[in-house]
């Protein structure tokens, strides 16, 4: 089988795969409603209650693992390709944790109760400022250490000035809420949300698609890749506001999720080849089933408890994290 | 390291000075401080007048105390061990699960500490009262509170509601099942707790979508608004939760009267009750169809 074909079969069977989670998404609930009921209540259009659960509960919960899943993947992908570093993510460096930080401050201060785009707006300006700094401090070469290194100062001072922005607030309810900004939960969400935040979220997959020969050229080396004609300008700004727009409008809904970028482009990468612009689509399909079906497990695992979506995806990714850096040590060594 | 040495010697002087302020044998109490919201409403109401000095900062925040009013006239406090050291009071009544350091520091320093765990029952309301009478010298008060309290429960109990299921439906989805004292106040205004049906015992949690489905009759929430904004109420502005209260009645019930229990709980059993009352056979039959 030819690469290319290798590669078509990866995106139908991921395809696949992120269908029928998203189905099941829609079947599970805590509410007793047998999967064949809900499906046909969601498209009855009439005004029962189970309609209502299925339109209102389950279908944007199910439209927004999907959304946000693939955000998180296609920006590990980007992000990855972009930095040239293997460890890039949008949560180990930085830019969840400042985009929930921006969320917080539109939410906490009453910004975003009088002009409800100002919290996807805020999150977006955190997750921008965190991009900026850690590609900064990368420097022109990005060494994979200084990068990480950014992000760890990045996601350490965004989640201590989130705690600090929570605990000052007056409202007794308030400082729990550090829980949902930390580990992020799709648990009841609305429609509002997904129109909150999708405008920005395929604003933002649009920009970083568009990266996608971009990055096949930069595997070469950033001389070559201005030399093919590559505008490292326009790149950059592609990767980063895309990366902002995408990741920030995601955490503004949904809190800060982590891992999911950084395991699914490694977990991905070996089947596509070595080409980056075939991880991007990839990545994106992946990252929305691994998003679907944690948020599918944290209801089956632990119904009525509301367990938080980052504790899986952290449970999942940190070992595997920690095998990157083994493997990343034995090939220094 | 010297920090035992300089404890010992710390506490050594503390309590020369503290002692005479420890509560004396067989005299009620003349400074009490209180650290808890609910043991500083129960306080304030069997307390003679002088007799408390000091009463939490929750006590004067009207979303969590059913006597905010009242607590403005004592000094408050912020359940700070060294704060209350200074008050120099020869009662201290504490909860058994807020300000646990300060607690263990004052009983070190031998000040007199009284904790009282939160009630699960209006039975435990009575005996937490009696109790507050007996450790303030004010017996006589408190059975005249507990008589009160018996006897609008024996009212209410009287007048019949119709068959009525009730959601409470508190903030971040949260609501009250079987052990709890809001359990028991439902009980009390003649309604049937949805949580009963569903099989939540004690605090838990009620999926919207569960909530939805049940088609309780009336569903109980506090959407008063606090000081600042947080998403612990969002769950009140679900679409899905607008279109079950359009339909269904909604009663606002302060969390004020049901996070303490005190002769101010049965307020909540009688919003409640009367909620249930104005529910015509229309809305009841929509509950059931």
């Amino acid at each position: 089988m030819t690469e290319t074909a290798r590669y078509r079969l990866l995106i139908v069977l991921l395809a696949i795969l992120v269908t029928s989670l998203f189905v099941l998404s829609l079947t599970v609930g805590p509410a007793d409603v047998s999967p064949w009921q809900g499906l046909a209540g969601l498209f009855a259009g009439d005004d029962s209650l189970i309609g209502l659960v299925m339109r209102e509960i389950r279908l944007p919960r199910a439209i927004l693992g999907l959304m946000i899943g693939a955000t998180l993947g296609l920006s590990g992908a980007a992000l990855q390709g972009y930095l040239r570093n293997p460890l890039a993510e949008p949560g180990l460096i930085g830019v969840s944790a400042s985009a929930s930080l921006g969320a917080v401050i539109a939410i906490y201060t009453g910004l975003s109760a009088l002009l409800p785009l100002a919290l996807p707006l805020m999150a977006l300006g955190g997750a921008l400022c965190a991009v900026l700094v850690v590609r900064l401090m990368a420097g022109a070469d990005a060494r994979p250490l200084s990068v990480i290194l950014a992000g760890v100062a990045v996601s350490t001072f965004a989640g201590a000035m989130t705690s600090l922005a929570l605990n000052l607030s007056p409202n007794p309810f308030a400082a729990m809420e550090i829980m949902f900004w930390m580990l992020g939960s799709l648990t009841d969400r609305s429609m509002t949300h997904v129109w909150l935040a999708a405008p920005f979220m395929v604003l933002g997959w649009l920009m970083l698609a568009s990266l996608g020969r971009a990055l096949d050229a930069l595997t070469l080396g950033h001389e070559t890749a201005a030399s093919m004609g590559i505008d490292m300008k326009r790149v950059q700004r592609l990767a980063v506001i895309g990366t902002a727009a995408s990741v920030g409008a995601a955490t503004a809904v949904a809190g800060a999720i982590g891992f999911v970028g950084l395991v699914v482009p490694h977990l991905l990468r070996p089947l596509v080849g070595a080409r980056p612009s075939r991880l991007l689509f990839a990545s994106a399909l992946g990252g929305a089933a691994l998003l679907l079906a944690a948020d599918i497990l944290v209801r089956v695992v632990a119904p009525g408890r509301d367990l938080k979506l980052g504790v899986l995806t952290a449970v999942l990714g940190a070992p595997f994290f920690l095998v990157l850096v083994m493997r990343a040590r034995r090939q220094m060594a | 390291m010297t920090s035992g040495w300089c404890r010992r010697y710390l506490v050594a002087g503390v309590l020369c000075t503290a002692l005479p302020f420890g509560a004396w044998a067989g005299e009620a109490p003349r400074r009490v401080v209180s650290m808890n919201v609910c043991t500083d409403q129960m306080a304030m109401l069997v307390a003679d007048k002088g007799q408390l000095h000091s009463v939490s900062y929750l006590a004067t925040d009207g979303s969590t105390s059913a006597l905010a009013a009242e607590a403005n006239s004592y000094v408050v406090n912020h359940g700070l061990a060294e704060e209350i050291f200074l008050m120099k009071p020869d009662l201290v009544i504490a909860g058994t699960y807020t300000t646990r350091t300060t607690v263990d520091l004052l009983k070190r320093l031998g000040f007199a500490v009284e904790e009282f765990a939160p009630e699960a029952s209006i039975a435990e309301v009575r005996a937490n009262l009696q109790r507050m009478g007996k450790l303030l010298g004010r017996q006589q008060r408190a059975d005249q509170l507990v008589a009160e309290m018996d006897a609008e429960i024996g009212r209410l109990k009287t007048i019949k509601v119709h068959d009525v299921d009730l959601a409470l439906y508190y903030a971040n989805g949260f609501t009250s099942g079987s052990g709890t004292l809001v359990a028991d106040i439902v009980g009390i205004a003649g309604l049937e707790n949805l949580a009963d049906k569903l099989g939540i015992s004690g605090t838990g949690q009620l999926p919207l979508e569960v909530l939805v489905l049940a088609r309780p009759d009336l569903i109980a929430i506090d959407a008063s608004s606090e000081r600042g904004p947080a998403l612990a109420k969002q769950n009140f502005a679900h679409p899905a939760f607008r279109a079950v209260t359009s339909q269904h009645q909604a009663v606002q019930l302060d969390s004020r009267y049901t996070i303490c229990g005190g002769p101010f709980t049965l307020v909540a059993a009688r919003i409640l009750q009367q909620a249930a009352m104005k529910l015509d056979a229309t809305q009841l039959d929509l509950g059931k169809r």
